[in-house]
């Protein structure tokens, strides 16, 4: 029986544009709730929290009732590229984008708090602006833990479920995800498929955790 | 010149006390320490003249420019202050090489003027060898260097040291006091350096101010701050021995002497003008001053030896009472047979605080 990889490719591909746009937002998520004070921090750091806490479910039916195709933003969405969002591959990023977000946002967060504050001191008192200190050396000086915990977020990112199956459905060789297949393959007796393909996801899962590991065992030095 | 008149207060934390940071100071050209025990707020106030903290009120003035001023509303941002800092764990960017690190620091500079800067400094601080390492990859000392080489390559109208003595042996805490003196002679702005070492103070210091609990408690030239240590509280923090608490109870002017109750002994000192008779003060005398003696006589209080400490120049000798004694070898030597000991307070010797 020949097993179709498409799942793997779409959950690959998937995983890997939500980690590149989850690095952004955590970036500047995490530079606003670590290194500024304002009136709407802590609301911030709840908002970005509660993807975490809530179930998957609950958070895919909140986006299709955000970006469904009745929503402002799915119409909008579905008038310039002329077809709806959801039930597509890009819906099904959006789906593990929000997985893995907040993870890493703690992550980076954690990990541009553990800068000595010195550093950033030392780079404002040198003239540097906010920006310059920011790219220059708050990022560097944090860049092992950032791409240890960007590798954990794409590892996140390939395993959703629940938020996938939500706004992204099961429609094979289309939006169908390594995650979503295997449940469509136990579902349906094809225990074949479902064992090999809980094998390849875990090699990868297991292969990022090593790579993330040595990551944050070598220490930056200084 | 930076002038400096700032409060800030710290409500008390789960593992804080209370602390008030009062400050007034004023600092034109060379050295200036800020001396104190660790907690007295001596690194907060460079913090405050950097801009990392800001205090509740007060204005801070380096040379006609207002860094802060709070009643105005005006609070520079670091950036902008020009003041030059060399942290105490240096905070070289341990990801940039040396060279890097000073020409992250030329930035400010017009574009043609920094590669030109940097290699002058690299050149001046015997760093040019090195230019290519990271921090981690040069010693200490390097270390230190360049991070002065950093703080100075803007041309800051201020420098502020903190601790840059500590952790470092000997020969480089020579090295060092030896560079900053060259930076006093080349640099015509005022540098304040934090210090709890009292050798660092005298071999750098133009002025000292001593802190104590967030407030300056005395200023003037180190010498003459060890000379007259302002209340015991001062004295206690230069380190001096031989503090006693005492009562004037007999004053003569005519003879110039007065007497001193101190516990269980009496002594004779000079007159001190300007105090009271039954005034409580604390009487305070040079280790070095006092005199060893096997027999009874004036101003000579029996005492038990406690411990014999070898230094490097002297001999020190604890005594009961509290009462220390150092002396050179050659006087420890012709005395070490003594089978009782008493202390001679001379008594043109005896201050009292």
């Amino acid at each position: 029986m020949s097993i179709d990889w498409f799942p793997l490719w779409l959950s690959l591909r998937v995983a890997a544009i939500a980690t590149v746009v989850s690095l952004a937002i955590s970036l500047a998520v995490a530079y606003l709730l670590s290194y500024r004070q304002w009136r709407g921090r802590e609301l911030l750091d709840a908002l970005t929290t509660l993807p975490l806490v809530l179930p998957p479910t609950v958070l895919g039916y909140y986006l299709l009732v955000v970006i469904g195709r009745e929503s402002p933003i799915g119409r909008v969405y579905e008038s310039i590229f002329g077809s709806p969002l959801v039930f597509t591959w890009q819906a099904a990023t959006i789906a593990a984008l929000f997985h893995s977000t907040p993870l890493l946002i703690k992550f980076t967060r954690a990990a541009f708090e553990s800068i000595d504050p010195s550093y950033p001191r030392a780079a404002r008192n040198l003239g540097a602006s906010e920006w310059k200190v920011f790219w220059r050396v708050t990022v560097p000086l944090a860049r092992r833990s950032i791409f240890a915990a960007a590798a954990l977020a794409f590892a996140r990112s390939l395993g959703d479920f629940g938020i996938t199956i939500m706004i992204a459905g099961n429609i094979p060789g289309r939006t169908q995800t390594i995650a979503v297949a295997i449940y469509d393959a136990v579902e349906s007796g094809n225990g074949t498929l479902a064992r090999t393909l809980s094998l390849v996801i875990s090699a990868v899962a297991i292969a990022i955790l090593y790579l993330t590991n040595r990551l944050e065992r070598r220490r930056p030095a200084g | 010149m930076i002038q400096v008149r700032i409060a800030k207060r710290f409500a008390p934390g789960q593992e804080s006390a209370e602390f008030s940071l009062n400050v007034e100071l004023q600092a034109a050209a060379g050295v200036t320490v800020l001396f104190g025990a660790s907690g007295s707020g001596k690194t907060l106030t460079l913090d405050c003249i950097a801009g990392f903290v800001t205090p509740d009120s007060g204005r801070i003035l380096l040379d006609d420019e207002i860094l802060f001023d709070a009643a105005a509303k005006v609070n520079l941002r670091p950036q902008d202050r020009n003041c030059g800092y060399v942290f105490q764990n240096y905070a070289l960017f341990p990801h940039m090489t040396l060279r890097e690190n000073l020409a992250f620091a030329a930035e400010r500079k017009p574009r043609l003027e920094r590669h030109r800067r940097v290699s002058e400094m690299l050149e001046k601080f015997q760093l040019t060898s090195l230019s290519g390492r990271r921090p981690h990859e040069v010693s200490g000392g390097e270390q230190q260097r360049c991070s002065i080489a950093r703080a100075l390559i803007g041309e800051p109208k201020l420098l502020l040291l903190d601790e840059p003595a500590r952790g470092l042996d000997a020969p480089l805490r020579a090295a060092l006091y030896l560079t900053l003196r060259q930076i006093r002679a080349d640099f015509n702005v005022p540098i304040l350096l934090v210090t709890h070492d009292l050798e660092e103070c005298f071999e750098l210091g133009d002025e000292m101010l001593v802190m104590r609990e967030g407030r300056i408690a005395q200023s003037g030239a180190p010498k003459d701050v060890f000379a007259q240590p302002a209340n015991v509280d001062v004295a206690r923090i230069l380190g001096v021995r031989n503090l006693f608490e005492a009562q004037i109870t007999a004053l003569d002017p005519g003879r110039n002497t007065s007497r001193l109750k101190i516990a269980d002994f009496e002594l004779t000192g000079p007159y001190y003008p300007g105090r009271f008779l039954g005034d409580g003060v604390w009487v305070s005398i040079s280790a070095a001053d006092l005199r060893l003696s096997s027999h009874n006589g004036q101003n000579r209080v029996p005492v038990k030896l406690v411990r014999v400490i070898e230094m490097p120049q002297a001999i020190r000798l604890e005594f009961s009472r509290d009462i220390t004694v150092e002396m050179t070898r050659a006087e420890f030597e012709r005395q070490k047979d003594n089978k009782e000991w008493l202390v001679e307070f001379p008594s043109e010797s005896i201050r009292i605080l």
